[in-house]
């Protein structure tokens, strides 16, 4: 460990308060009408828009309707996602497939559809060997917008329906997805993109480059459009890499410096989400409340994890090697990590990444040691709450909150109400049941896996002992959780040659994490409609001095209690069989 | 329901070309406008011929060649040994290493007998190139980013302690002074992002390629 290491971390997580502040107040902005400095530019493309759209912005919609609006249009993408991935050369015709790459099989393409139209971004393909710069552009940077779009159209919406009076109405979900797309996601992406560019981001159309190296051996490298998609990518905490190694790819993230932006990038709008709530709240400290509790969460994770890669792996202990700071190297567990970031920039990103929906990687999270893999295990296990994301993140701490409000209610012997709206019976079972369908989709699909032939598949031949259970069990973790960042040896794409000719798919680990993707995140967003359309409708209490505080350290303590009481409870079991028993040894399998 | 299925099928078309062909094409028309060398590649030329990328690492090592044929694995990829001319780059798990068109992490967990004996060879072909010049090498000595493959299997760089090590070979085979090779290392260190962020590092290629500036390559 280095003072420079523990600077990043914590420098990192003020400049993440810093930008999540005033980004908070645009988007209250964005979402109640205010003016903001960009109206000038996009009112005009906006009204052009819902007319093109046929849709009347100023209609309410009750929670029904916003539900039904966001699965169809989500059916809409899906199916015009997998129809262009499935007829990749089809599109030949743009000049965008130079390398003349055809599409993956069936089951990869069900997986790969499912895993962007849910923000998972889950690759069993690997982008460079298998995707047209066409699929790429038109098919898969559309849904980063798209399922970014949705994630904070059913944030903004439990927020209205938890602060709003205004009866049942929970806004219009047509204009939520339109504003959130010109005023949020496409200006910032511009900026992110030209950035990472600047800084060593490539962008072009070309054929890959090939030629002979210094000694004569030749080499080919991947092109691409790379920095569009690589900046909705973060934003919209997609993860989905243009090439296989993601963020590690020196194309991606070429620098020390671009690996601290991107960070910035990913956590920026689900940080910025808590303080909109508390500003369309009209209760800031409720924000700041919410904030406190993810950064204190985020805190102790991060450090764990860079304590623990710092340390080294038991593997490169047998091995022989000294993996203490020496001059001219920081040491630890370089299995699978760059140069350029080093183990602080490593374990930081792995904790960004895990702790949002994001699931980026700029390091291989298989080859992290027990506890530092632990680490992505647990926030993946806190059911993406702390930042979580964009949306996703603060609609399942709200309804976090809900559950933590009525815990605390029942301790003082209080109705618990939550904003001045009482809370009841009808409003806890929904919550209830947001809160434990994705856990229960990532245990049961585990074991499915775990116990049956066609899953254990595609654990990686070098996985052997508890490393074969972490690979599958983080695979359905990561997938219900929409995550998407993976211990990457788990495969459901087989690819004999470059070019993917004569590959195939692994159907059971392709449909089994297709399906657990969509319903993990399906169900969870109508049960947070549902809770919201509940409480748009009720009457708005004073608050008394009997009236329990949600915007003190008490209730932050609680909130945190709630948080890792329902992840232990869950996952502490299936967790110790793989990453702890890891983590606890020194002993190789 | 009529409306909201006509409303989505016209809304996905129209954000594919918004999101999906207009960005992408502004955004890659401006990079190639503003930062063209950065776009492509950051692509190096030697005698107007292309050699590499900038921010992509090379493998810097020679195809065996037994009774005049070059040989291949049973894969058809070049067998190679190290080139005691050249700085190595860090071991590699893409097929064949540093394949630029196929990057791939090495997914070898921290407690697998598999990730022990990769290691364990790594540091084998680290000390049989380096110890030759710097005899008091050991496996507690070699620097972990020689022994650990990168995430990318394509990192550009290495560690200044790998290099100053691999310097001693550099000097010896090349004839060269010691403190010039010093020298060429801390020129194409590039240090850590706004001074905290990340490690430096040493680009190997840009290292090696002013190495043949100063003594003459192959």
């Amino acid at each position: 460990m280095t003072f420079l290491g523990w600077l990043t971390i914590f420098l990192f997580v003020a400049v993440v308060t810093a930008v999540a502040i005033p980004l908070g107040s645009y988007m209250a902005a964005v979402y109640t009408g205010e003016r903001t400095f960009l109206d000038r530019l996009l009112l005009g493309p906006e009204r052009l828009l819902y007319r093109i759209l046929r849709v009347d912005p100023s209609k309410g919609q009750d929670w029904k309707a916003y539900a039904k609006s966001l699965i169809i249009l989500s059916l809409a993408g899906w199916l015009l996602l997998y129809f262009i991935l499935r007829t990749q050369t089809l599109w030949d015709f743009t000049g965008l497939n130079p390398m003349g790459f055809h599409s993956a099989p069936w089951n990869v393409t069900f997986n790969t559809t499912s895993s962007f139209l849910t923000n998972t971004n889950w690759q069993y393909y690997g982008g460079e060997t298998t995707m047209s710069y066409f699929s790429q552009m038109a098919g898969l940077t559309v849904q980063n917008f798209l399922s970014a779009g949705v994630g904070i159209c059913v944030a903004v919406a439990l927020v209205r329906g938890i602060v709003g009076r205004s009866g049942k109405s929970l806004g219009n979900f047509w204009s939520d997805l339109v504003r959130t797309v010109l005023w949020v996601l496409l200006p910032l992406s511009v900026l992110i993109a030209l950035v990472l560019v600047f800084q060593g981001s490539i962008a072009n159309f070309s054929h890959y480059l090939g030629f002979n190296g210094l000694t004569g051996l030749s080499q080919t490298i991947a092109m691409g459009p790379v920095a569009s998609q690589e900046a909705i990518k973060l934003l919209g905490t997609n993860g989905g890499g243009f090439f296989n190694t993601n963020s590690a790819h020196p194309f991606e993230n070429p620098t020390g410096f671009t690996n601290f932006f991107e960070m910035v990038v990913v956590l920026a709008i689900p940080a910025g989400l808590v303080f909109m709530y508390g500003k369309m709240a009209g209760k800031r400290r409720q924000g700041y409340a919410i904030f406190a509790t993810m950064a204190v969460m985020f805190l102790g994770a991060a450090c764990v994890a860079y304590v623990a890669e710092a340390h080294g792996s038991p593997a490169q202990h047998a091995a022989g090697l000294h993996t203490g700071v020496i001059a001219g190297s920081t040491g630890g567990n370089m299995e699978g990590k760059e140069q350029r970031f080093g183990i602080a920039g490593s374990a930081l990103f792995d904790v960004v990444t895990t702790v949002t929906s994001c699931g980026a990687v700029n390091s291989a999270i298989e080859s992290f040691t027990g506890i530092g893999g632990a680490v992505p295990f647990a926030n993946l296990s806190a059911s993406e709450v702390i930042f979580g994301g964009v949306g996703t993140g603060l609609y399942s701490i709200l309804l976090y909150v809900v559950l933590a409000v009525f815990l605390g209610g029942l301790m003082v012997g209080r109705t618990p109400e939550y904003l001045g709206k009482k809370i009841e019976a009808r409003e806890i079972k929904l919550v209830v049941l947001g809160l434990l369908i994705t856990p229960l989709a990532a245990l049961f699909s585990t074991a499915l896996a775990t116990a049956s032939s066609a899953g254990r598949a595609s654990i990686s031949a070098a996985a052997t002992g508890p490393q074969g259970f972490s690979e599958t069990f983080y695979a359905y973790l990561s997938q219900a959780n929409n995550n998407g960042s993976a211990f990457a040896g788990y495969t459901g794409f087989i690819q004999p040659n470059a070019g993917n000719v004569g590959s195939h798919g692994v159907t059971f680990a392709d449909l089994l994490g297709g399906f657990t993707m969509i319903f993990a995140r399906y169900a969870p967003i109508l049960f947070a409609l549902a809770v919201a359309g509940s409480l748009a409708g009720k009457r708005v209490s004073p608050a008394g001095l009997g009236t329990m505080r949600t915007d003190n350290p008490t209730f932050v303590v609680l909130l945190i209690g709630v948080i890792v009481l329902v992840g232990a409870l869950t996952f502490f079991p299936a967790l110790l069989l793989g990453p702890i028993v890891q983590g606890l040894t020194g002993h190789l399998y | 329901m009529k409306r909201d299925l006509i409303t989505s099928a016209i809304g996905v078309l129209v954000l594919t070309l918004l999101c999906g062909i207009l960005y992408p094409l502004v955004i890659t028309g401006v990079s190639q406008v503003a930062f063209p060398g950065n776009a492509n590649g950051q692509q190096i030329k030697v005698n107007g011929k292309l050699v590499g990328s900038k921010i992509i690492g090379q493998q810097f090592a020679t195809q065996v060649v037994k009774h005049g044929k070059p040989q291949v694995d049973k894969n058809g990829n070049p067998v190679t040994v190290p080139d005691p001319r050249y700085f190595q780059s860090r071991p590699s798990a893409t097929v064949p290493p540093y394949n630029a068109a196929a990057t791939a992490f090495s997914n070898l967990g921290p407690n697998s007998v598999a990730t022990e004996q990769a290691i364990a060879a790594n540091i084998q072909a680290y000390l049989a190139l380096e110890k030759p010049y710097v005899p008091g090498l050991s496996a507690a000595t070699v620097p972990v980013d020689a022994a650990n493959s990168s995430a990318s299997g394509i990192d550009p760089d290495i560690s200044i302690a790998n290099a100053d090590i691999q310097a001693h070979r550099i000097a010896a085979v090349r004839h060269l002074p010691l403190t010039q090779v010093h020298q060429l290392i801390s020129t194409y260190t590039h240090g850590r992002g706004l001074g905290f962020s990340g490690e430096p590092g040493v680009n190997v290629l840009q290292l090696n390629l002013a190495l043949d500036r100063v003594t003459g390559g192959h």
